[in-house]
């Protein structure tokens, strides 16, 4: 089978099996949401502040919880499954694409309709342009957290305390992430250009991918 | 004719504690052995180290021509086929998905799926989830899957535990195909009589070290 035929397939079981356990979105988007409520009920009626920070409290709850959405699948992961891809000659590299795919797709569910439920709890007065600059935002957001996650979850494989470790590498380097997320928009707020912004979380996806393709393979085998 | 498996002088060493020393085996084409040993002995990190997911520390040693401290692993790692402690399979997914997802990832047709269901007897239980499955039809799905592969190297550690005796046959007979294919089986258990039973060799081991018993 191809690389990409084993990424798909690797990417599509993924999907399968998240649509069986429901994790991210009857767990952990629901989570979200009532985090996402705390802020105005403990503000109370002032709503200037509210809308105010509307978008800052998503991109928070985004890394909080998107963190549990690109860390499920370290969870799931066992040493018989890596064993079973192994033998059946799944170039880790794909293993690492795929599972950064399906991850992808569940984070950027996660967080559309985290945002729509940012929109309609807290009103915030987007500047034009706003929606674009949040979905690139997004999508890169969504990418590189993923990835993140899926790494993470490879350089803690076979450990006892993963998920909690894997946590500690995520936050940290996430970062770039968050600051390029959040300030994209504050730039448009401020009619400045989000371009850097943007250009920031599309250098840090792409050095992660190269860094996550890369090491798949050696990570693997260490971590046996 | 070239040997499936030379290991010679191979050790495993673990968190710095020895756990295979001076380990010499070899398993030509056609040749089924057995290892026993109690619990805690090494056969599980020796089952290991033949299908290649073990790297050795001392010594040298190779599995399907391939030096299994080296990168040519990748190259034949689809030609072992291993069955452990464990059923490695996926949980969530219902027993003909863990099939097709195997074959998928094999390059193997997926219309033999429902052949090799039928001749483990779990056609009917096919649309079962893995994790709602009995250790025992997870037992024969696993067998399923080497004869749906047809690895030349079947490595099988501690497989027939627990099962009855039609799973025991089943076992016998993906052993003689691999053996009709050319291929080789080693057969790994604490039972050293089923072993004399299944196999033409039995070999002990015991604190990491391989003996001859049979």
């Amino acid at each position: 089978m191809s690389f990409w035929g084993q990424t798909l397939e690797i990417a599509r079981v993924d999907l399968r099996v998240e649509r069986r356990l429901g994790d991210t979105l009857r767990i952990v988007l629901p989570f979200a949401v009532v985090a996402l409520m705390v802020f105005p009920l403990s503000l109370g009626i002032e709503l200037a502040v509210i809308r105010r920070i509307g978008p800052a409290v998503f991109w928070s709850l985004g890394i909080l919880f998107g963190m549990q959405v690109a860390l499920r699948q370290s969870v799931a992961d066992t040493q018989e499954r890596r064993d079973l891809h192994a033998l059946l000659g799944v170039d880790p590299a794909a293993r690492f694409v795929g599972r950064m795919l399906s991850g992808g797709v569940l984070m950027l569910a996660f967080l559309v309709v985290l945002f729509i439920a940012m929109v309609l709890i807290y009103g915030p007065t987007l500047p034009p342009g706003s929606w674009s600059t949040v979905l690139i935002g997004t999508v890169l957001f969504s990418i590189g957290l993923t990835e993140l996650g899926t790494l993470a979850g490879e350089v803690t494989a076979g450990l006892r305390n993963r998920t909690a470790l894997a946590s500690l590498i995520v936050a940290p380097l996430a970062l770039p992430l968050v600051i390029g997320a959040s300030q994209s928009l504050e730039a448009l707020s401020r009619g400045t250009g989000i371009l850097p912004w943007v250009l920031l979380m599309l250098a840090t996806d792409l050095t992660l991918a190269v860094v996550g393709v890369g090491l798949a393979r050696p990570l693997e085998e260490a971590t046996r | 004719m070239d040997p499936l498996i030379h290991l010679e002088d191979a050790g495993v060493s673990l968190g710095g504690k020895p756990i295979l020393r001076h380990v010499e085996f070899e398993l030509q084409p056609g040749q089924v052995v057995g290892i026993a040993g109690p619990n805690g002995s090494g056969k599980t990190t020796l089952i290991r180290v033949l299908a290649t997911l073990l790297r050795i520390s001392e010594g040298t040693g190779s599995v399907l021509g391939a030096d299994v401290n080296s990168d040519q692993v990748f190259r034949v790692r689809p030609s072992i086929g291993m069955i452990g402690h464990n059923p490695a399979l996926i949980g969530e997914l219902t027993l003909l998905e863990n099939l097709i997802h195997i074959a998928r990832l094999a390059g193997v047709s997926e219309e033999r799926v429902g052949t090799v269901l039928e001749v483990v007897g779990l056609a009917e239980a096919s649309d079962r989830r893995a994790d709602a499955s009995s250790f025992g039809m997870r037992r024969r799905i696993e067998v399923a899957h080497l004869l749906l592969t047809r690895p030349r190297l079947v490595l099988l550690d501690e497989a027939t535990s627990g099962l009855d005796n039609s799973a025991h046959e089943l076992i016998n007979a993906l052993r003689d195909r691999t053996v009709a294919d050319g291929g080789g089986v080693v057969m790994v258990s604490h039972d050293q009589k089923r072993l004399a039973e299944t196999c033409e060799e039995v070999m002990g081991i015991a604190s990491g070290r391989l003996v001859n018993v049979q």
